[in-house]
């Protein structure tokens, strides 16, 4: 299935949907969205890419095989909870920075935490992608 | 501090892979400088400046009173110094041991994470915490006998040894749940204060019996020893660190360190008594059947988990004075003894006792380490074994002159404790040389050093008893309540106490089994002849019911899981039918139901689409059609969510239906043309299924928007979200805030999920170990 329309749509598609999904990440604090629906869009995105050029292009362009993005998020969402204990609190208690930064506003270790679930859910989903299209091959 | 310590381990395992990439060698050096370190860390902060009782505590799930509490008390500290201090040894000398193994990384990481773990449990003062540690010494230890994982045989020990812990443990956290009932508390310096509370209280036996349960499986009493002489199948370092001198030791050291709130009460000494005699006595007998060194070693060491039960049950301060001492003196010559079985195997090419003799010749420095070790396994003067005996006999004879049993348990367990000593420290070395196969050869120098220095302390804590003299008494503080001060500090060590009943019946033990070793050509194969009664061997009831769970496991599975989608979907939605309107029916006020809603133009138009699409799915002739109509349903309930006020759910919805039509055209595209196989009869059931589930969720639907949620619920999140979670959106900041831990849950699931489809399209039966 290669068309050229859908090929020259999805070159200009993929940055623009790649944006998005980083700012639905970290809109999501405030308004609707989130690290799950960025991961979502994002993994969208290269699912896009994959059905236009073929999965052994989208596995290309991702570079990174989508089990260790899958443990890259974990770790993410692990250590986001950890930062705690540095001052000595529980486990998951959420740490702020005082002052505001440029563009993002506050950061925080709850965002380190969506940002793990949005590399995690890019992971899963291309996992999932990448094998199911590569088995059925006949 | 303490923490630090206990983690300290763990931290390691994580840097192996890392540590490795310098060289084997160096690797394993380096990492066995960890529990050297801790070692004089103890010893320095602890054992010769006076710090004990020291308290160290951090929130860790503070609403159920589960915190990281630890203390460091005399009690614990011995147990620290055996596990850091076997543990070096143990460290070094498997880099040596596993030198050629090709996974000696992974060993490194199980055997860190083990002794971290092991730390964990005897210094934890709250009990869950405790448990948590003593559930990860479970699993190390079934990695580390399951280390050579080709081997049918490891597997299979492996299993056992974690099936039967796993399950002690089940019953150890209900006894910690059911003490966490009686008191309130989680501490065992709390419920340790109250055993009056404990012991008048109605759950006061099952709580007992409980915790039993964990210590019995941990510590390899009868009926539950069996585990403990396969799980020999490990590598001879591991043996001689988890199933020797530390880990199933864990079970005593709860027993006693728990004593104190059950102390005094007849079922708690009367059962402690009776298993631990029993496995003394029998395990001791078992032991002159082997011929196998390791197997003769693993059985007298579940002998002496007996005695030290037993001694537990006597529970007089004599009693846990001799416990404590016997418990140092086991660590110190079981491990050199079981060290010196892995020299010989590398040296000789065999463990098997009859077919090697006179090795002094050749191992000059391993016999003597080994010597020393089964002198003091004997029980002979100077070494610190024949303290250790002196005062189980005393223990024994304050104990019971009436109570003939034990007293007659404990004389022929120290006699074929005797036995078992001569044939696995003395008669490999002694007498005329024989071997099977090569020229057998000595340990390299690191193996032979760490064994050396364990058994010549054997010797300098039998002429020198003040070194741990005052520990032990502190610790024999420690685990008796209200122990009276005159008593305690009348409890010293010494080598000699005269001529008394005690000595005499130590030399008598030593001169019988000395008379059996030297017509050990004759007595041994009559030994070797006399089995034990069925009911002894329990290991068949353990079979039989493993395979009744494995079986069980079949027929659930063949009846749940049977490979056929739409019954998966027929069971699912039947579940859910039968408990929801169950709980609806049978719980529910449905008169609160009102069918007369205001309704607008546009639901009615998203009502009619999502039906007509619905149908379309079912009437479609092809794949393709039946997930395009899907989709639409899909985003049609997502415009729903949009109406209704809940864009996040709405924003979810629309990604994951794209995803999910991507992933079915994917699949679909290559799929064979679409046949219809389904009969009437099949679908006509189908039908009502669906119509009653449809029904169901419609009036469980109508129920919930009739209940509204209370408003404090709205306005608590909404009040808090900003300035607890600086986020002015309280779905996302539930999420990833106020229940983050769920969420962390849910991800963990999901990923699982993503490398069971992987496993299940990808992994091949002969691709062997790699992903």
């Amino acid at each position: 299935m290669k068309s050229i329309i859908l090929q020259t749509a999805t070159r200009y598609l993929l940055p623009i949907l790649l944006l998005f999904s980083f700012f639905l990440l970290f809109r999501g604090h405030n308004s609707p969205g989130g690290g799950f629906v960025g991961g979502l869009v994002a993994a969208a995105a290269y699912a896009l890419y994959s059905i236009a050029f073929g999965v052994e292009e989208a596995k290309k362009l991702l570079r990174i095989e989508p089990v260790y993005l899958i443990a890259t998020g974990l770790m993410f969402a692990l250590i986001s909870g950890m930062i705690a204990f540095f001052s000595f609190d529980t486990f998951m208690t959420g740490k702020w920075s005082d002052f505001n930064f440029p563009l993002f506003g506050k950061l925080g270790s709850p965002l380190l935490f969506d940002l793990g679930v949005y590399v995690v859910v890019i992971g899963i989903t291309l996992k999932i992608l990448f094998t199911i299209s590569e088995e059925v091959k006949p | 501090m303490l923490l630090f310590s206990v983690l300290s381990g763990i931290f390691v395992a994580c840097l192996v892979p890392f540590l490795f990439k310098l060289g084997r060698k160096p690797g394993s050096l380096i990492i066995s400088l960890v529990p050297l370190s801790l070692f004089l860390f103890y010893l320095f902060n602890f054992g010769i400046s006076d710090n004990l009782g020291y308290y160290e505590s951090f929130d860790f799930f503070p609403a159920l009173g589960v915190n990281l509490n630890f203390v460091m008390d005399s009690y614990a500290l011995i147990f620290a110094l055996i596990i850091t201090g076997i543990g070096t040894v143990v460290f070094f000398y498997s880099s040596y041991y596993l030198a050629e193994n090709p996974y000696l990384d992974r060993f490194y990481i199980y055997i860190l994470v083990f002794m971290a773990s092991m730390l964990g449990i005897v210094i934890s003062d709250n009990m869950v915490i405790m448990f948590i540690f003593w559930e990860f010494t479970s699993i190390s230890s079934f990695m580390l006998i399951g280390f050579k994982h080709r081997e049918e045989k490891s597997r299979y020990s492996a299993w056992q040894a974690l099936l039967v812990t796993g399950s002690g443990a089940l019953a150890l956290l209900a006894g910690i749940l059911l003490l966490y009932l009686i008191t309130g508390k989680m501490n065992f310096s709390e419920i340790n204060s109250m055993p009056q509370i404990i012991q008048s209280s109605t759950l006061f036996l099952p709580a007992m019996f409980l915790v039993l349960g964990g210590a019995f499986t941990k510590s390899a009493q009868m009926p539950f020893h069996f585990w403990l002489p396969n799980a020999m199948e490990a590598p001879t370092p591991v043996s001689a660190y988890l199933h020797s001198a530390t880990m199933v030791k864990a079970g005593i050291y709860l027993m006693a360190r728990i004593n104190p709130a059950f102390q005094g009460a007849i079922e708690w000494e009367t059962t402690l008594s009776v298993f631990g005699g029993i496995t003394m006595l029998f395990a001791a007998y078992m032991a002159l059947k082997q011929i196998d060194l390791k197997r003769i070693l693993a059985y007298t060491t579940l002998s002496v988990l007996g005695t030290l039960t037993l001694l537990i049950g006597i529970g007089t301060p004599a009693a846990m004075q001799a416990m404590i001492v016997y418990l140092i003196a086991h660590a110190l010559y079981k491990g050199t003894l079981f060290l010196v079985a892995g020299a010989i195997d590398h040296g000789t090419g065999t463990r098997n006792i009859d077919e090697i003799g006179g090795l002094k010749k050749f191992m000059p420095i391993t016999a003597i380490a080994a010597t020393l070790a089964a002198l003091s396994m004997a029980g002979v003067i100077p070494l610190f074994g024949f303290i250790g005996k002196e005062l189980l006999y005393e223990a024994a004879l304050e104990h019971s002159l009436v109570d003939y049993a034990t007293f007659g348990a404990v004389f022929f367990a120290a006699l074929f404790g005797v036995v078992a000593a001569g044939m696995s420290g003395i008669f490999p070395f002694f007498g005329k040389a024989k071997y099977p196969n090569e020229k057998p050869h000595e340990a390299s120098f690191i193996m032979t050093t760490g064994f050396v220095i364990t058994a010549f302390l054997g010797l300098l804590f039998g002429l020198v008893p003040m070194l741990v003299s005052d520990n032990v008494a502190k610790a024999t503080s420690d685990v008796y309540y209200n122990l009276p001060l005159a008593v305690g500090s009348s409890m010293q060590l010494a080598l000699w106490h005269g001529f008394n009943s005690v000595l005499f019946l130590s030399l008598g033990t030593l001169a019988l089994g000395i008379g059996i070793l030297m017509f050990r050509a004759k007595l041994f194969p009559i030994i070797r002849k006399i089995n034990l009664p069925e009911f002894l061997q329990p290991s068949k009831a353990y079979d039989v019911s493993t395979a009744i769970l494995i079986g069980s496991a079949r027929l659930t599975t063949k009846i749940l899981q049977n490979g056929y989608l739409r019954n998966y979907i027929t069971l699912i939605l039947l579940t859910l039918l039968l408990l929801t309107s169950y709980s609806l029916f049978a719980f529910s006020d449905l008169s609160v139901i009102s069918l007369y809603y205001p309704v607008t133009f546009y639901e009615i138009t998203i009502a009619v689409i999502i039906s007509i699409s619905a149908v379309l799915v079912i009437k479609s002739s092809g794949r393709l059609q039946a997930v395009a109509a899907l989709g639409v349903v899909g985003i049609f309930v997502a415009i729903i969510f949009s109406i209704y006020g809940a864009p996040d759910l709405a924003l979810t919805q629309y990604s994951i239906e794209t995803l999910t039509v991507i992933l079915f055209v994917l699949v679909i595209y290559k799929l064979p043309k679409f046949l219809n196989y389904s009969k009437f009869s099949h679908r006509l059931q189908d039908f009502v299924l669906a119509a009653l589930v449809g029904l169901t969720m419609t009036i469980l639907i109508l129920m919930v928007t009739a209940n509204e949620l209370p408003p404090e619920f709205k306005d608590y999140y909404g009040q808090t979200s900003y300035i607890l979670g600086k986020g002015r959106n309280i779905v996302n900041v539930i999420l990833v805030d106020y229940r983050a831990l769920d969420t962390l849950g849910e991800i963990v699931v999901l990923s699982l999920a993503a490398l069971g489809v992987f496993a299940l399209l990808k992994l091949k039966k002969d691709d062997g170990d790699s992903i």
